[in-house]
């Protein structure tokens, strides 16, 4: 029995029906720029919940990274700067040294974060500073072309490595997160996905304690979002979804890395 | 126990038509349209709207943030 979706939704209405979930105000209304089904979007709309729920909209600073987010203050309705290719972090660091009542946070994908920029997250999280890192893991340079990073799996083909990753030529995949949190500097340091409608509950929850921990002033959060990069992977959305549960998730596993002691 | 209600409303023009709503939705209410949007993209339509709880996963998935999720308020 065909039931007619319009009627049905007057219907519910007239009972009651609520909105229980909708675009935040902090997203702007231009659409992302990203292909379908790339998790930067669903990253934005996470970072940008927390914020709108801790009401902190007008004391936050966002750091745009070089790579697919370039324009990501363009969709953040909030203060936000663009920064030198893997320099958001060190960007960071003087905007929250200058204004250290803000909070202050630096958005990088894995080439940003993991290649180029080693040498300026390495450091911010050796000093220590107080600000919040959120590392989308994709494994692929997703805005020129899919080229290999230091982040794709031994095998992964792209177009630099279209045999796949070799590690007697290219290396091994490097866990940058897991490097982080032997520094004394690091405070938080976790690693979600958004794959799935629960990871992206954790991915939340997460995302909301690297702000709070900015109230302490104790150290750098980190927060690694692996996601996918269905073009740059060449698959369909729900393709990479499946790739990436099946072959990210194992060499990237789950779950806090460093959690602050708490004082019991 | 009275069923709890919901449905969900697309922003259809933003639609990329990745299909990841139809995926995360756990009671098999959507299908992706026959038709095109603006951009060339299919989208996603309500198949089966009686079986919508308003679960909201399909909008925790939503990688450009289309879906608006209602749900009608159970009673206490």
């Amino acid at each position: 029995m065909e039931i007619d979706v319009e009627q049905y939704k007057k219907d519910l209405l007239a009972q009651g029906a609520e909105v229980v979930f909708s675009k935040t105000k902090n997203l702007t209304d231009t659409p992302f720029s990203y292909c379908g089904g790339c998790g930067h979007g669903v990253a934005h709309r996470l970072i940008m919940e927390v914020i709108e729920e801790m009401g902190i909209t007008d004391k936050t600073i966002g750091v745009a990274p070089v790579g697919c987010a370039v324009i990501a203050y363009e969709f953040w309705n909030i203060d936000a700067v663009q920064a030198a290719h893997g320099r958001a972090s060190a960007v960071a660091t003087g905007i929250k040294r200058t204004n250290p009542e803000k909070f202050v946070f630096a958005y990088q994908g894995d080439g940003d974060l993991a290649a180029i920029g080693t040498a300026e997250t390495v450091h911010t999280c050796n000093r220590g500073e107080n600000i919040a890192i959120f590392f989308i893991n994709n494994g692929i340079y997703g805005m020129t072309g899919g080229q290999m990073a230091p982040t794709s799996l031994i095998g992964m083909p792209s177009s630099t490595a279209p045999y796949g990753r070799n590690p007697d030529m290219h290396g091994y995949p490097l866990s940058l997160t897991n490097l982080l949190a032997q520094l004394p500097g690091t405070y938080y340091i976790t690693r979600q996905a958004v794959n799935t409608a629960a990871n992206v509950r954790k991915c939340k929850k997460a995302i909301r304690q690297a702000f709070e921990n900015q109230k302490l002033k104790k150290g750098v959060s980190l927060v690694e979002i692996v996601t996918n990069c269905n073009s740059g992977w060449k698959m369909t959305a729900r393709q990479a979804n499946k790739w990436l549960e099946e072959n990210m998730l194992s060499q990237y596993p789950l779950g806090d890395i460093k959690v602050p002691k708490t004082d019991n | 126990m009275a069923k709890i209600k919901g449905f969900v409303e697309f922003s259809i023009e933003q639609c990329k038509g990745c299909e990841l709503c139809i995926e995360a939705c756990p009671f098999d209410v959507l299908e992706m349209s026959h038709q095109v949007n603006g951009k060339g993209y299919t989208y996603p339509l309500m198949k089966h709207p009686e079986q919508c709880t308003g679960c909201t996963s399909c909008a925790l998935v939503c990688p450009d943030v289309v879906i608006t999720v209602y749900k009608v308020p159970t009673k206490k």
